[in-house]
């Protein structure tokens, strides 16, 4: 691999290698690091299925290429924001709230909710609906993900 | 018996999560997968820990937290012992495919019955053992105990590292629902912290040593083959490793799943001419003119055309049901490896057992040298993708010697997949002068063939061997009526082809068919100027069903009158809409009522609410029950407002979610569920059935709010629109 890029994933150093400067960060997460958290969905940037932050935004990383990124850039994924054991607010809300069908959009739903709490603490229900527009699901798990990203708020 | 099973490991090898599946042994070794025994369904351990052998699979339904309770239940046994293993055809039971609503109904049932037997064997065990009669025992915790109290002896202890080599029993006795601890309540999904935290495996992070990535390259047009590939186009591309043709099978194999993308994004090749679809705009004319093979006919009661004719007032519509695509959220992905002769495939597919059959007769091999094992991929709502998947691994691992992971783009999903076909359906029906309904006749034109086999895209393309029917599903039922007309014919014009390979989407058939009888029936209680439940209750004779009917109208507070709604000034139109069904008229009881607006100037349909009353008998699990149903509410209100595949004359043109747009978070529905338990009755199918009634329940709405009938799903503000002009 030609290439090298340090990132900070997760709150680790790690380096990622990529012959192609335009291989998406997805790759890098997925097929390097072994990270389940991000998700193929589309691959077009329509979906959000593999939705991760970076530097605290939520960023699209089947199209965001790995030369858009400068070394030392944090990036979060799922499995940073919380585990099983210590999950996340947003993540014991998606429990409490059963919020799951598949489970496979889910990742991009607690991301971008994530994101969405952190500049907007208390959302109104539209709010939530509104900052989700751009996120897909297939099973129909609207009403339970909105629910359990309004019960993160309050708690 | 505990050492043959097989249990999946994570190891944590070069960074990456590695699922190494341990190698089962076969011949008198082999675990018994035979559907008769209870060896195949289950086994206990020394240390009492079940483990659950099914063949129906978690789609993403939450069916796996349903068996495992019903198991636990049955047995006696905590939850936390009893882990399920699905849909491996090494070790679980072929227990048909995980389609129909057919998970609890079938294939919970005959685990609900092996745990019985089983049950029924430990306590003869514990008898003989402890020299007391089994009356005087019973079965708590994982343990056989004296009713009277004292030490009782753990399953583990009793069955030990034997099997229980019986067979099923249908006679074992069942727990008395009245004594259900588990049975019946809403225990958290087991999947979902795994899921919300990114430790999860589905289908498209399972990675085996050594594996490579693969593309595959599909046809331009459907039926094109391939004249010349040019390899040098790709040469360039780091970790190239082969062009892989077969016929017109052409796949890229790289190291690296970048390059794999890379490699199919670059490669040249030249294909023949292909333009052998129907011209969209004429779908219903190209639809009406196929060749009709057969008619089945689905309901004769009395003499439909005579009673038409001599009806006082007679009605006749058409309706039309688009070809719809899967969608799910993660595109198709397989891995595959062929070892020493033996093909081992990792699936989501929905059907491992005959999926096995099939790469095994494309390949040339015996069954018995193919394992496929289940890995959940994100939420399949029938025949998809993922089998065809498969069949691209498979084939890519004989033809390269390596582990072969194949992950389908969101164009080839959309594209290749098999489609929900088109539906048409024309109705006439008479009232008398009073208003009552008396004849009702129906015509459905739909392709021919049922549930079966799906031929692989693989096999297609590359000439091997592959079955040559259609499978669109059981898409004939639910064309007959609940309802008790004096005079009903309803036939089904079964067709011999239809423009794209065929498959169940959700709830098939049922569907479009109850979307056109509920719609046509609203018509009917409009012309009879009668209020559209009241119409639905003087026909309805089923006492389950009237009480189904009696509980919707006091969840919707429905207000009896006729549709339309009078009177409503301003540019947003409300109104209301009533479906019901008894799904495929031998199970579970749905009705649904749907509230929507219409923005007049805009075309748009905001559906608001959606309230359902469902019974499917004994319910395992009330919130699994309600997140299936409302995730088929909101699916289908997608499906109907906005969903149609788009075609030229070689290919699929909507190949992602720009041109085949879903429901958003904005426009999705609330839903309000009322779930009629009947904890002593058999447990029916839900997967499916809330569903069929969503379209009619629309339809009807946007009748109620603005007096124009959309018989076109799907509704989109043009259509609505133009319906509107048209007033
Ligand atoms: S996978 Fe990135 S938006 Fe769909
Ligand atoms: S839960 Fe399956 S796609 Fe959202």
């Amino acid at each position: 691999m030609a290439n090298t890029l340090a990132l900070r994933v997760n709150g680790r150093d790690v380096e990622v290698h990529f012959d192609d400067p335009d291989m998406p960060l997805l790759y890098a997460l997925r097929d390097e690091l072994g990270l389940h958290g991000p998700r193929f969905g589309c691959g077009l940037g329509q979906c959000g299925a593999c939705t991760v932050h970076v530097d605290g935004k939520p960023a699209r990383a089947c199209i965001t290429p790995v030369s858009a990124l400068a070394a030392g850039q944090s990036v979060l994924t799922l499995e940073g924001l919380g585990t099983p054991e210590r999950p996340h607010k947003i993540q014991q809300a998606f429990i409490d709230e059963q919020a799951v069908q598949c489970g496979y959009c889910i990742n991009g739903m607690i991301m971008q909710s994530a994101a969405l709490l952190e500049t907007q603490p208390s959302p109104s229900e539209s709010d939530i609906r509104a900052a989700l527009a751009q996120n897909l699901c297939r099973c129909g798990t609207h009403q339970r993900i909105v629910r359990a990203v309004a019960r993160a708020a309050r708690a | 018996m505990n050492q043959m099973l097989s249990r999946r490991t994570l190891l944590q090898a070069a960074g990456a999560l590695v699922v190494s599946f341990t190698l089962v042994p076969r011949g008198a070794d082999a675990k018994t997968v035979a559907a008769d025994e209870v060896d195949a369904f289950l086994a206990i351990d020394t240390q009492g820990l079940v483990t659950v052998y099914s063949g129906k699979v978690d789609l993403g339904t939450g069916v796996r937290t349903a068996l495992t309770q019903i198991a636990a239940e049955e047995l006696d046994v905590p939850l936390a012992r009893v882990n399920v293993i699905e849909g491996d055809t090494a070790l679980t039971p072929d227990q048909g495919p995980t389609y129909g609503s057919l998970s609890i109904q079938n294939g919970g049932m005959q685990i609900r019955r092996a745990a019985a037997t089983a049950r029924a064997a430990l306590l003869r065990l514990a008898a003989a053992r402890l020299g007391v009669s089994e009356a005087d025992l019973l079965t708590a915790d994982g343990a056989v105990r004296p009713r009277a109290g004292g030490e009782g002896i753990g399953y583990g202890a009793l069955i030990g590292a034997g099997g229980f080599a019986l067979k099923l029993d249908k006679d074992a006795p069942a727990k008395s629902p009245d004594s259900y601890r588990v049975v019946g309540t809403s225990v958290a999904r087991l999947d979902i912290p795994d899921k919300v935290t990114g430790r999860f495996t589905f289908m498209q992070d399972v990675r085996v040593d050594g594996m490579v990535h693969a593309r595959v390259v599909r046809p331009p047009a459907l039926g094109a083959t391939l004249l010349e590939v040019d390899e040098t186009s790709v040469q360039a591309i780091p970790g190239m490793i082969k062009v892989v043709r077969v016929g017109s099978f052409l796949a890229i194999v790289a190291e690296s799943e970048w390059g794999a993308i890379r490699g199919a994004r670059a490669l040249k090749a030249r294909w023949s001419d292909w333009q052998g679809l129907p011209e969209q705009a004429r779908l219903w004319e190209h639809v009406r003119a196929t060749k009709v093979v057969k008619d089945d006919v689905t309901s004769d009661v009395g003499n439909a055309p005579a009673a038409l004719a001599a009806g006082a007032k007679r009605l006749a519509a058409t309706y039309d049901f688009p070809i719809h695509t899967h969608g799910s959220i993660g595109p198709s992905c397989a891995v595959a490896e062929l070892r020493d002769g033996r093909l081992t495939v990792w699936t989501a597919s929905q059907m491992t057992h005959a999926l096995r059959k099939q790469i095994a007769a494309m390949l040339g091999m015996k069954p018995d040298d193919v394992r496929c094992i289940y890995v959940e991929g994100a939420g399949c709502y029938g025949r998809n993708g993922h089998e065809d998947a498969a069949g691209d691994a498979a084939l890519l691992a004989r033809e390269t010697g390596r582990p072969v992971r194949v992950q389908w783009s969101r164009a080839d999903e959309h594209g290749w997949d098999p489609k929900g076909p088109p539906t048409l359906i024309d109705l006439e029906a008479a009232l008398d002068a009073d208003g009552n309904v008396t004849a009702w006749h129906s015509n459905f034109f739909v392709p021919q063939g049922a549930a079966g086999n799906v031929p692989l895209v693989a096999a297609d393309l590359a000439g091997l061997t592959h079955e040559t029917a259609m499978a669109p599903g059981n898409i004939i039922q639910n064309s007959a009526l609940p309802y008790a007309f004096p005079a009903i014919r309803t036939v089904c014009h079964r067709l011999e082809t239809t423009p794209f390979r065929p498959s169940w989407i959700r709830t098939p058939g049922r569907m479009q068919n109850t979307y056109a009888n509920e719609c046509f029936l609203d018509e009917l209680a409009a012309a009879a100027g009668a209020d559209a439940i009241a119409l639905r209750r003087r026909y309805l004779k089923d006492p389950r069903g009237l009480e189904l009917i009696e509980r919707l109208v006091a969840l919707s507070k429905w207000q009896p009158r006729p549709s339309p709604a009078r009177g409503q000034a301003g540019a947003i139109q409300r109104g209301r809409g009533v479906s019901y069904v008894k799904y495929e008229l031998v199970r579970t009881y749905i009705g649904a009522v749907a509230e929507v607006e219409v923005d007049r100037a805009s075309g748009r349909i905001h559906v608001a609410r959606v309230f359902v009353a469902h019974d499917c008998g004994q319910i395992i699990n009330p919130d699994g029950l309600r997140n299936q149903i409302e995730g088929n509410v909101i699916q289908t209100v997608s499906r109907v407002l906005k969903e149609e595949l788009t075609f030229d004359r070689g290919a699929v043109t909507s190949l992602d979610w720009a041109s085949y747009p879903i429901l958003t978070f904005p426009e999705a529905p609330e839903v309000v569920i009322d779930l009629i338990d009947r904890p002593a009755e058999k447990p029916w199918g839900a997967g499916e059935p809330s569903a069929a009634v969503i379209p009619a329940a629309i339809s009807n709405a946007v009748f109620d709010a603005t007096g124009v009938r959309l018989r076109s799903v799907p509704f989109t503000p043009a259509r609505v629109k133009s319906a509107l002009g048209t007033i």
